[in-house]
């Protein structure tokens, strides 16, 4: 009763000021640096409906109750500030211009890999989070948490892990370097261990056939990896790893601030692995010796008055491999036709430019301007087979974005335009070709805000090589009830297959190169023309109390021609157009289970059905398999503490049965069987977080020690013409363990 | 000449401050406590003939709009945006309009603000 009292003495002299006004001036600092007063800006009680708009002087009057505690000054195109008053007093605002126009903060714990409920396109986003469930090292290792992506092994020489997306390899993928093309041609082998996981701040997976913005090579879906940016990347970030199977790995990131616009960062790697390991006693090194320097300078630039963004970004990567015989000697024994071995050194320089324009008033208006170069030498050897490839590359891409009447309706139109320069040198023989391509595209997209939304491209392409050829895409959503999403998509894609680069494994074998011309224009052969369509079924739900998400995706690709990669004949390897049909039919399940508070269950079933007309008769493609099973667990505790924090993760792996080339015409002793047998892997990790700024990781890779035995054919006898290193399904080295640290300074 | 040119000056600053905006910006309170309201609320406008952009802040409860002032006019928005159910600073929603709503966007109820913070 007292205390009740009391407050009512308390509230008394406030009662007094609430008959008051609260005055004050709003100013903005402008770009530069000068005061001025904001015309029209908005101020206002939080949750009432008492407001005003500031005078030609900037100045407003509200009136002041004790109930009023927030008050919200807003201005569009200037960040909204909310300012806690709890006495009426003049008060004086600056409003700084904001970098995005109605900008919205996410506080639910966002998942490390999610699919869009709301895209028309079926896209995966792989957080950084996610990034870190598999330590190492770089993107073609990003995907081993994904069941989207197949991660393979191409060969048991150049320890090249390859992905498959909807039973397709990697080059009918887009990869692309923050939405510029950046593996392909000359880097498609190596391309994705080129690119450390720590520049990676997040990746894109679009299933199917993706946008008609970035060209019109894409068949079987798009990557994007979105790199670190110096304004939002840590100021100081190190990165050291090691492993038993003798690999260390240092990533160093330096991000500085130059003045309020400008900032730059310098990011650097080095990958060594110098110790020799045969463990299966086979005489050759079960992974390749490697030295890897990347070094990458990024800057951005970013005046958010004007609506102005910009990146310049340089890089440049030698890489080093060596592999083959333990006892060979590159300096001795090059090319050498008594021991066999194998290097392949890469260099590359790269230069790329982005620039975008939002018009600040208009902000659904702008455009964007993309320029990269790169040039990527490759010589390499494998025992007696020769194979150098330079690429030389120009890219263009001009976009420009807006709507038709509102916002619901908007449309991307643009340019694009590029050059490749080839020159190859297979054994004594020497290919060269220049590719030229200007193209138009127009992408519509609308959104009802509810239900629907749909994507519709096209574009216009001119290719010295491939000819003028339409490609028209598109994707569409339908949100039939709560929690779901139902899409379709289909489009058409064409490429130039670059026979040599993309099937590299071939060389570590004795097979002979048989090119069957037809009169094309690449490699005598046609162009690669697919149709892709999906459908996809996705349903949120609450099971047991917790939230799972079921994903259901089919997805069929046909191809009009391809070229098509022959190995049924263990001497030699084809290559022709295709003559029938060849498809590949994928089909996926994939269930996520929060089971717990910071229990999540991520499991994918796959089936693939991938078949070529082969000259020998339709086969199902060699070493894919029809079935892949996948399953992901991951545990934190104490992760809303912010330090001491533990993270677990699992990752399982099971691969149905893989067919084998044929190879019924070798003698018996090199003879194989149909089918190799199933294999699973296990990964282990363990984070501990000891702050913001630490933490150290340990895991081990393929725990159940599987591996394939005797993954080299004729070993005993590289130069004999059954040797073979590309029958290769599962793991050659066995388990392995590693650990690192991870260091930040904000 | 001197003439023709202060004609021109004259006819150009003319167009400029009697010319309708056809990318008239504005930013208008509106109440409502969750997603669901938002997307209601720029649906609502959006709809409205003219209307090229609407976003609309949760916590600030502001809309934010560009629209062709030849075709629309604040007033017209806010009395779209009220029929769907939600107040404006100078429009109430009708009782109908309101109780349209879903309970968990009933924003004039203090538990179902309290529910949302």
């Amino acid at each position: 009763m007292k205390s009740t009292f009391l407050y009512f003495i308390l509230l008394f002299p406030l009662f007094i000021f609430s008959q008051k006004n609260i005055t004050g001036i709003v100013i903005e600092q402008n770009s530069n640096n000068e005061r001025v007063p904001l015309f029209g800006a908005n101020v206002f009680w939080l949750n009432t409906t008492v407001g005003a708009m500031t005078a030609a002087d900037g100045s407003f009057k509200l009136p002041y109750d004790t109930s009023y505690e927030k008050l919200v000054i807003s201005y569009i195109g200037f960040r909204t500030d909310t300012l806690l008053i709890d006495t009426p007093k003049s008060i004086f605002h600056v409003l700084k211009a904001s970098d995005d126009l109605g900008e919205v903060t996410l506080s639910a714990r966002r998942k490390p890999s999610a699919t869009s409920y709301l895209s028309s396109q079926n896209i995966t986003t792989i957080s950084s989070k996610e990034l870190l469930k598999a330590a190492c090292c770089n993107l073609s290792e990003s995907f081993e948490t994904n069941p989207s992506i197949d991660v393979n092994f191409t060969d048991a020489i150049s320890g090249t892990k390859q992905i498959r997306m909807l039973g397709l390899t990697s080059p009918y993928i887009l990869i692309t370097t923050e939405n510029i093309p950046s593996i392909r041609g000359a880097s498609q082998a190596y391309g994705l261990s080129f690119i450390p996981g720590t520049w990676v701040e997040s990746i894109q997976v679009t299933k199917g056939a993706g946008s008609v913005v970035n060209g019109f090579e894409s068949i079987a879906g798009q990557i994007n990896a979105e790199l670190v940016k110096p304004t939002t990347d840590h100021q100081v970030f190190v990165n050291a790893y090691g492993s038993l199977n003798g690999r260390t790995e240092l990533n160093t990131h330096f991000n500085t601030q130059i003045s309020d616009k400008l900032s730059t960062g310098l990011y650097l790697h080095a990958d060594n692995r110098s110790q020799k390991f045969d463990r299966n006693n086979d005489s050759y090194l079960d992974m390749p010796l490697v030295k890897q320097i990347n070094i990458m300078n990024r800057w951005q630039y970013a005046n958010l008055q004007k609506g102005l963004i910009s990146f310049l970004n340089v890089r440049y990567l030698n890489d080093e491999k060596q592999a083959g015989q333990l006892s060979f000697n590159p300096k001795t024994d090059r090319l050498s036709n008594s021991v066999w071995g194998s290097e392949i050194n890469t260099r590359r320089f790269e230069v790329s430019g982005k620039f975008g324009y939002v018009n600040p008033n208009i902000p659904y208006r702008s455009l964007g301007v993309q320029v990269a170069y790169s040039d990527h030498d490759q010589a390499s050897y494998f025992g007696t087979n020769q194979y150098d490839i330079s690429h030389k590359s120009i890219y263009s891409n001009v976009v420009y974005n807006s709507i038709i009447s509102d916002s619901r309706h908007k449309i991307k139109t643009g340019l694009n335009a590029t050059y490749d320069q080839y020159n190859e040198l297979v054994n004594s023989q020497v290919y060269s070709r220049t590719e030229r391509s200007a193209g138009a595209f127009f992408e519509y997209s609308f959104d009802n805000l509810d239900a629907l939304n749909l994507t519709a491209g096209v574009r216009m392409d001119y290719h010295n090589l491939l000819g003028t050829f339409l490609t028209p895409r598109l994707h569409a959503r339908y949100t039939p009830w709560e929690k779901s999403a139902f899409r379709v998509s289909f489009g058409r894609g064409t490429r130039a297959a670059n026979i040599f680069t993309e099937n590299q494994k071939l060389f570590a074998s004795s097979r002979q190169i048989n090119v069957q011309s037809s009169g094309g224009t690449i490699y005598g052969l046609d162009p690669e023309i697919a149709w892709n369509y999906g459908v996809s079924f996705l349903q949120g739900f609450i099971l047991f109390g917790r939230k799972a998400d079921l994903t259901l995706d089919f997805y069929a690709t046909n191809f009009e021609n391809q070229v098509v990669v022959d190995y049924e004949n263990p001497y030699e390897v084809s290559f022709y157009n295709l003559d029938g049909a060849s498809y590949a039919n994928s089909f996926q399940v994939e269930f996520s289970w929060n089971l717990m508070a910071y229990l999540d269950l991520k499991t994918a079933y796959k089936f693939y059905d991938v078949k070529t007309q082969y000259f020998s008769g339709k086969l199902k493609k060699p070493l894919t398999s029809q079935h892949r099973y996948f399953a992901n667990i991951s545990y934190e505790i104490n992760p809303e503490k912010g330090e001491s924090i533990w993270k677990f993760d699992a990752t399982f792996n099971w691969l149905g049965k893989q067919r084998f080339p044929s190879t019924s015409m070798s003698p018996e002793d090199y003879q194989l069987p149909t089918y190799s047998p199933s294999i699973s892997t296990l990964n282990l990790q363990v984070t501990k977080v000891f702050s913001d700024s630490f933490e150290i990781y340990l895991g081990a890779e393929n725990v159940t020690n599987v591996t394939q035995k005797s993954p080299i054919l004729s070993s005993e006898n590289p130069f004999g013409s059954n040797f073979d290193t590309t029958f290769v399904y599962g793991p050659i080295f066995g388990s392995t363990f590693y650990t690192g640290l991870r260091y930040k300074l904000n | 000449m001197k003439t023709i040119l202060i004609t021109f000056t004259m006819l150009f600053a003319g167009t400029l401050s009697y010319g309708q905006n056809k990318n008239a910006k504005a930013s208008i309170q509106v109440d409502g406590v969750c997603m669901m309201c938002k997307k209601r609320i720029e649906k609502a406008s959006i709809k409205t003939k003219g209307v090229k952009s609407a976003v609309w802040n949760v916590d600030t409860h502001e809309l934010r709009l560009i629209f062709d002032e030849n075709k629309t006019s604040i007033g017209q928005i806010e009395s779209n945006v009220t029929a769907v159910g939600h107040d404006t600073k100078s429009f109430v929603a009708s009782k109908e309009a309101y109780g349209s709503l879903y309970p968990c966007c009933k924003y004039r109820d203090e538990s179902v603000i309290q529910d949302h913070k």
